[in-house]
């Protein structure tokens, strides 16, 4: 019984999701209620998870379940993304007639989904959280579902994601096999070099695991699933689940795999440049904006994956420092994006923000702060992301993966130059509507904000995020 | 502790362009005259700074330190004579930049002086910085406004050349963020003052070095990695041109000095042959194709890849004359190419050509700014009595003592410079009035007269009298090159043993 306190967030936000199913059942016309409440619902979780009962890491259920400090903090991050992903995508979903009480329980299913995969520590468990949000999201993807690209992209995400679900789990049952358990400490202690049964184990999960975080090789759903989902949900696909797969990738590699670590070192490295190398050249030739943004955000993964091939605390710190500023500035791109609209209409190519500068000179500056963040300029928050990564990258010296990413940086500024210049160097076009919601503008006002002023006080999320030792 | 007098410079410009931002008028005058205001008040804070300035001594004064990124960076100002004149320069440049805009910027006259600001803010910055991240913050962050300015108010092949400008310069800079993180593993801070006691073990200084240099040669620029800064100048608007000249090539000369001859003096050493000769190339291959450009803009942009060449040779005598040469040079060259590319833009916004055929005969339309180009003119080639002179002959001296056949061929880059200029002048000013739309435009302008006194009068005060420049550099270029030799004798001691 004492171990449900501490589980009190997975439980509350279970019985929300049912509440709210059974309210959006019964009472007609309540998708706006049930947008509201999930909302409310969320940040009581979050409350939740911060009135953490123990200070100390505390292991549940046999130890498959694990509350620590990375756990909390990670939890805390989903949550803030999920929070903003439902406050922003209200009138996106009005517009594209898809306001349906099913969109916010879907999301909220996926979020508990996450929060058990953050704090899994057995395989089984683990598991069954990943399955739990990938569903919710295969159905996010087609939910505009009279649109020919939604479904598609929502039956692509499906095939390809049940595909690496399966090699997830042949690599779950061969570490099973050869280590006779599926907790993560016990693993960890059978780990063996020596167990080739192991070495297979650990490559199939981290394939599986890349999938999920669209890391190259394993990365050509997310272009597609990007362009074809509506804007809102793709702004979910870009920002919450990479938080929690990253969660995933840190544990995997550190807790059960860590006495490998020269076996999975290179695997990452290998994937985290073919990431931030792939990442930057396939980005340029994009004029889709949610598709470039797919590209980009391969690239990005690849920067949070070279913190984690590092092999040291101070490498998974900055990795989480990174995908946190990454967040911020997803969130910003987004927000800019569900503003681009005419009369009802949405537009997402390169072309289409054509002068934009002339017209909307604030939302122009918010955009130019966001990509330049994006393309690690100082002094913006996007830079240190990256400084932090590279620090702990040269503290090992890894020379060559610090130059390859930093010199890949510089492929990138093209593509998010290329933005800038159309925004600001070329002809203006007709103005865009003005009347967006308060949140969409408080979400675009706070992350350019954040990036922007990051530099004054770069300390606090570093101070933050320290607290977090896996090793 | 004092008054934070260096951080409120970098600050003030800063708070300027806030305070154009939020503010309603787009093109009007008031906008100007708030920026003019804050960079004057900046330019006469600047010159108090030089007042207190204590020249005996190599000490960094006015140091502010703040913690910064917990525990391992803190943010960290002051300046040694070395850095002052070049805060000066920036302070004195930037609102004659925005007297200029006058008659250039017609179109977001706002977002441009908020885009000067700001400039003046970061390049304040890498003068004063004394942790070598705060450094590279500084340094790298005026790529933005930069690449906004060639871009947004720049000529015809505007985005062609910001897009080379931006690449060129963040290509040449990843490798100096990688240095710098590297000399943090290594010696345990980036803090310069300490780094200097501390120094650097000399197995890394080779990689170290070259990893700087690729930053400082881009931006120098040096051959062959100038190609970007011909493109930049002449698209660039007037003001645009005149602040990469004056301020933003002289970061590079700056970063020479200040690290890679402090910080890494056994990779100096060793690479010293290949700065000469790198020099050397783009001293006489410069200055043979300004001689064949038609752009006037285009001519001044190569003229300064053969001065700047002038500088680095200057510095890698590691001589007394040869660093104080290069200084005077670089301070010299940034009030000279300001002013030349200030003249450029008083014709072009009369004639909308930057083409030397377009011109000739101005003598007879326009005598006074006939007379100040060819103030310039004289000083860009290095005629005894202007600042010129000073820092070319300097550095001559300091490359004679150290090798005699450079030197030789660095002097025929005098005579090129001289040709080429005086060759400039000839075309555009003598000659005969052959194009007849040239009779209907008006002299020199009261702005611009004030423009182009204003940098005339120290050219030719420092001319006849650089002794208050001297003074100020003399002590820390003396310790510099002590703290130079005596590191280079211990690595030798090393190597014995």
């Amino acid at each position: 019984m004492n171990n449900l306190n501490y589980i009190s967030p997975e439980i509350f936000i279970s019985l929300s999701i049912m509440f709210l199913l059974i309210l959006g059942v019964f009472k007609k016309n309540s998708s706006s209620l049930i947008h509201n409440l999930s909302i409310g619902l969320l940040l009581v979780t979050g409350i939740l998870i911060l009135n953490n009962p123990s200070e100390s890491d505390v292991n549940l259920f046999g130890n498959s379940y694990i509350i620590d400090k990375l756990s909390s903090l990670m939890k805390i991050i989903t949550i803030i993304g999920g929070v903003f992903v439902l406050l922003i995508s209200t009138k996106y979903l009005k517009i594209s007639k898809i306001f349906l009480i099913e969109y916010p329980i879907l999301i909220l299913c996926s979020i508990l989904g996450m929060l058990v995969m953050i704090s899994s520590n057995d395989l089984m468990v683990f598991y069954i959280g990943l399955e739990l949000q990938s569903l919710a999201l295969y159905v996010l993807a087609s939910f505009n579902r009279d649109q020919l690209k939604s479904s598609e992209s929502g039956l692509k995400y499906f095939v390809l994601s049940a595909l690496s679900s399966g090699l997830l789990l042949y690599g779950c049952s061969l570490i099973y096999g050869f280590s006779g358990s599926t907790n993560f400490n016990i693993i960890g202690n059978a780990m063996d070099s020596t167990h080739y049964g192991l070495t297979f184990g650990i490559v199939f999960i981290l394939v599986g695991l890349a999938f999920k975080i669209a890391a190259v090789p394993f990365h050509m759903w997310a272009p597609d699933v990007y362009e074809g989902s509506p804007t809102s949900v793709t702004l979910f696909f870009a920002i919450v689940p990479k938080v929690a797969a990253l969660t995933a990738f840190i544990r995997f590699l550190y807790v059960p795999f860590f006495n490998m670590i020269d076996q999975w070192q290179p695997i990452i490295i290998f994937i985290s440049i073919a990431s931030m190398i792939f990442g930057a050249v396939a980005a340029i030739g994009q004029n889709n904006l949610k598709r470039l943004v797919a590209y980009s955000s391969i690239g990005h993964i690849g920067y949070a994956l070279a913190g984690l091939s590092v092999g040291t605390n101070e490498g998974i710190q900055a990795s989480i420092v990174y995908i946190s500023i990454y967040l911020v500035m997803n969130l910003g791109l987004f927000s800019f994006l569900l503003m681009m609209k005419r009369n009802d209409q949405y537009f997402e190519t390169i072309d289409d923000l054509s002068g934009l500068s002339k017209n909307h000179p604030v939302l122009s500056l918010s955009l130019l702060v966001i990509l330049f963040s994006l393309a690690g300029i100082p002094p913006l928050a996007g830079f240190f992301a990256k400084f932090y990564i590279f620090k702990s990258a040269i503290e090992q010296s890894m020379y060559f993966l610090a130059i390859v990413g930093l010199l890949s940086t510089v492929i990138a500024a093209f593509y998010y130059l290329r933005i800038i210049k159309v925004i600001y160097f070329d002809e203006e076009r007709e103005k865009y509507d003005t009347d967006h919601s308060v949140w969409l503008r408080v979400s675009l006002t706070f992350s350019t904000l954040l990036i922007l002023l990051y530099f004054i006080f770069p300390s606090k999320l570093v101070e933050i995020v320290s607290r977090v030792n896996i090793i | 502790m004092n008054f934070p007098i260096l951080s409120s410079l970098i600050l003030l410009p800063t708070i300027g362009a806030l305070f154009l931002l939020f503010s309603k008028d787009k093109n009007s005058s008031t906008v100007k005259y708030v920026a003019l205001f804050t960079s004057f008040v900046n330019f006469l804070i600047s010159i108090y700074l030089w007042y207190l300035f204590d020249p005996s001594t190599s000490n960094f004064q006015f140091v502010e330190d703040r913690e910064w990124l917990k525990g391992f960076i803190n943010y960290k100002v002051g300046i040694d004579g070395i850095s002052i004149l070049f805060i000066i320069l920036t302070t004195l440049i930037t609102p004659l930049c925005i007297v200029s805009v006058n008659n250039t910027i017609k179109d977001r006259l706002r977002d441009f002086l908020i885009a000067i600001l700001v400039m003046e803010s970061l390049m304040i910055g890498v003068f004063c910085s004394l942790d070598l991240v705060v450094f590279y913050l500084f340094f790298e962050a005026g790529l933005i406004p930069m690449f906004l300015i060639i871009g947004i108010w720049g000529g015809a092949r505007r985005v062609y050349s910001a897009f080379k400008f931006f690449l060129y310069t963040l290509l040449g800079s990843v490798l100096m963020l990688v240095a710098i993180i590297s000399i943090y593993w290594i010696a345990g801070t980036t803090d310069i003052v300490q780094l200097y006691d501390l120094g650097i073990d000399s197995q890394y200084q080779n990689l170290l070095w070259l990893a700087f240099f690729s930053s400082f040669a881009v931006k120098t620029p040096m051959w062959p990695v100038h190609t970007w800064l011909p493109d930049a100048h002449v698209e660039a608007p007037t003001a645009g041109s005149v602040l990469l000249a004056a301020i933003l090539l002289k970061m590079a000369g700056y970063g020479f000095i200040r690290f890679s001859l402090a910080l890494f003096p056994v990779a100096s050493e060793l690479f010293t042959p290949l700065v000469y000769s790198l020099s050397l190339i783009a001293i006489i291959y410069a200055s043979l194709i300004a001689l064949m450009q038609e752009d006037m803009k285009k001519l001044i942009a190569y003229s300064s890849v053969a001065h700047m060449g002038f500088v680095t040779l200057g510095i890698f005598t590691i001589t007394q004359q040869g660093i104080e040469g290069s200084i005077i040079q670089m301070i010299s060259h940034g009030l000279v190419s300001a002013a030349l590319f200030l003249c450029v833009g008083v014709i072009y916004d009369r004639m909308h050509s930057r083409l030397i055929k377009t011109y000739g005969g101005l003598v007879s339309v326009m005598p006074k700014y006939s007379i100040l180009f060819m103030l310039f003119t004289l000083a860009a080639l290095g005629l005894p009595g202007t600042s010129g002179f000073i820092g070319e002959f300097l550095i001559l001296m300091g490359v004679f003592k150290d090798n005699f056949l450079v030197a030789v061929i660095a002097s025929f880059g005098v005579i090129f410079g001289a040709a080429y200029m005086l060759w400039l002048y000839r075309r555009v000013v003598f000659g005969n009035l052959i194009n007849k739309d040239l009779l209907k435009i008006p002299d020199l302008n009261n702005s611009e007269k004030f423009i182009l006194w204003s940098l005339a009068i120290p050219v030719v005060f420092f001319g006849f009298y650089p002794e208050p420049l001297i003074n100020t550099i003399e002590v820390s270029v003396k310790d510099l090159i002590e703290m130079y030799n005596s590191n280079l004798n211990m690595h030798s001691l090393e190597v014995q043993n």
